[in-house]
């Protein structure tokens, strides 16, 4: 893959990113912060690569600090936000329905 | 299809996952299942790249990922919500040092195979630097939210930092031009981790929230640029969504505290040394209250905002101050609560913490939303908050916080501010707002004062 690809996907991405959290209302912005900080934890997807390829030790053990590290951020972080966006559900009684049968 | 192709098209999906799991995200009643969505790609990500023939090994694998979900979900599920801040500077630490090590060992390996090439060894120093800066940047802002660091640096820090950024960028040049000798990269590791520490050090208190926005922002940054180096389209997309979004709340949290992100991280706080004199703003026209006297003003009040702020969390008050919402409605009283961006330690803090105890959320306020309501509401009651309702921002242009928007709380009919003392805010200045005709000072710790007013009302 050339450079240019790379830099037309990270820029494209940047520019839906700012699109699709531009909206955000303040009461997510915790939650938004811890998912999508699990979201980066996306490295682990190179760390696993780089662990498992048997190069030689000093990589073999980067890796797995990478892998450890970033399953932490990963697993820790969805879960976190579903914890506390459990806490966010509305408790009241849901709107009669007779407005959407009309 | 080859296997290669069949693992980008696995990519493409999670990305897709991603991307619709952020969507989720911006919406109160969509951003669980957005958060599970975006849980689902990572699973399809990982579990495509464990067909990837290059991987060999999976003991460590297996070994590293149940060692690190153990202790996610060991760190998640304990954490309490007032420390959520921490919890999140932590995460972010890890991902920007686990993309640093992978960015280190994929380049270690390339220049063993005589593979790197500008691109490579460019994308492996960026990765260093932002993923160094964003680990010890974190560990630093962990450490301070739990108050376990207090160290604010020493005075030229900041002299240093620049320093060391152009000993940085000049470190990163040689990796891209000596890329056979690694130890230009393991420096520059280094030195960014010095950085990180010493420009997150000096930074304090309310300015937390612009450093964490900033510091998650980063670690999508640095995963983005691991992307680079391993010419991997996942990273790079997942980390420029958030690199992006953290961006976004970057800049939400300067205007609210009308500095920029830059003069946050490379100059002091404004100082309060020009500012007005405590005493003066408050000699004799500081009116305390008690308990008792708020319960009976509560009592006859149609309308009433609670203005929580950090000191909500530190007395661990959010279930309190429900219970005193509950009791004001089952009395006819109107209540809702009226929310600064910045105020608490992180993004939506606030929000949160009254989530936690069951505060429907439509009933939080933005600021834009409630300042024009003030007017009409009766007893203002601000808890834990100080320099977010100080009037100098508006009327005192020397202030330190001059032009920072603030909740014009002074315009109910009563204010009722609930404190421990009169001791400054973060800002370091005096609040006129306590001098106010119609403010009234309850001074002792939110909890206490909060249960108090429960029970008089109770009794009442």
């Amino acid at each position: 893959m050339t450079l240019v690809i790379s830099l037309t996907l990270f820029v494209l991405a940047v520019f839906l990113g700012i699109e699709l959290i531009s909206k955000v209302p303040p009461t997510l912005h915790t939650p938004l912060m811890s998912g999508s900080n699990a979201i980066s934890g996306i490295t682990l997807i190179g760390a696993l690569v780089s662990a498992g390829t048997d190069h030689r030790a000093l990589t073999t053990w980067l890796g797995f600090a990478a892998v450890v590290l970033a399953t932490i951020n990963v697993v820790g972080g969805f879960v976190v936000t579903n914890r506390m966006l459990e806490m966010f559900t509305t408790r009241k009684p849901k709107r009669p329905v007779a407005e959407t049968e009309a | 299809m080859t296997r290669a192709d069949f693992i980008e098209l696995g990519y493409l999906v999670a990305a897709s996952l991603f991307i619709i799991g952020l969507k989720g995200l911006s919406r109160p009643r969509t951003a669980r299942r957005g958060n599970l969505i975006g849980a689902a790609g990572m699973l399809l990500a990982v579990v495509v790249t464990l067909i990837d023939q290059a991987i060999v090994s999976y003991w460590v694998l297996a070994a590293g990922l149940i060692v690190g979900s153990a202790i996610g979900v060991v760190l998640a599920v304990r954490v309490k919500m007032t420390s959520m801040p921490e919890l999140v500077a932590l995460f972010n630490g890890f991902g920007g040092a686990a993309s640093v090590l992978v960015a280190g060992a994929s380049f270690v390996e390339a220049v063993d195979l005589g593979l790197v090439d500008t691109e490579t060894s460019t994308a492996a120093a960026a990765t260093a630097i932002i993923g160094a800066v964003t680990f010890t940047g974190s560990i630093v802002a962990f450490a301070k939210l739990r108050e376990s660091l207090h160290w604010h640096g020493f005075s030229g820090i900041r002299i240093v930092n620049t320093a060391l950024a152009a000993v940085s960028l000049a470190l990163a040049a040689m990796v891209v031009i000596d890329p056979g000798n690694t130890m230009w990269l393991w420096a520059l590791v280094a030195v960014g981790s010095v950085l990180g520490l010493l420009v997150v050090v000096p930074i304090g208190g309310a300015d937390m929230p612009v450093v964490i926005a900033l510091l998650n922002s980063m670690s999508g940054l640095a995963a983005s640029a691991t992307g680079f180096v391993l010419n991997n389209t996942l990273l790079i997309i997942a980390g420029a969504l958030v690199g992006a979004s953290g961006l976004i709340l970057t800049q939400i949290m300067s205007v609210a505290m009308n500095r920029s992100a830059l003069s946050v991280l490379f100059t002091d706080a404004p100082s309060a040394s020009a500012g007005v004199d405590a005493d003066e703003v408050y000699a004799g026209k500081i009116r305390s209250t008690s308990a008792d006297e708020v319960a009976m003003i509560l009592e006859t009040a149609g309308r009433v905002a609670i203005v929580p702020g950090y000191g909500l969390a530190v007395a661990q008050a959010q279930h309190a101050v429900s219970e005193l919402a509950k009791s004001l409605e089952a009395n006819g009283t109107e209540v809702v609560f009226a929310i600064h961006p910045v105020a608490g330690r992180m993004p939506g803090h606030m929000n949160v913490l009254l989530a936690e105890a069951e505060i429907d959320y439509e009933k939080l306020l933005e600021m834009d939303v409630a300042n024009p309501t003030f007017a009409q509401t009766d007893v203002v009651i601000v808890l834990g908050a100080n320099d977010v309702v100080n009037p100098s921002a508006n009327t005192d242009p020397n202030s330190p916080i001059a032009g920072m928007p603030i909740l014009e709380v002074g315009d109910a009919q009563t204010v009722v501010v609930i404190k421990r003392s009169l001791s400054p805010g973060f800002a370091g200045i005096p609040n006129p707002l306590f001098a106010a005709d119609n403010a009234l000072m309850l001074f002792g710790d939110g909890k206490v004062a909060v249960t108090a007013i429960i029970k008089a009302l109770a009794e009442a």
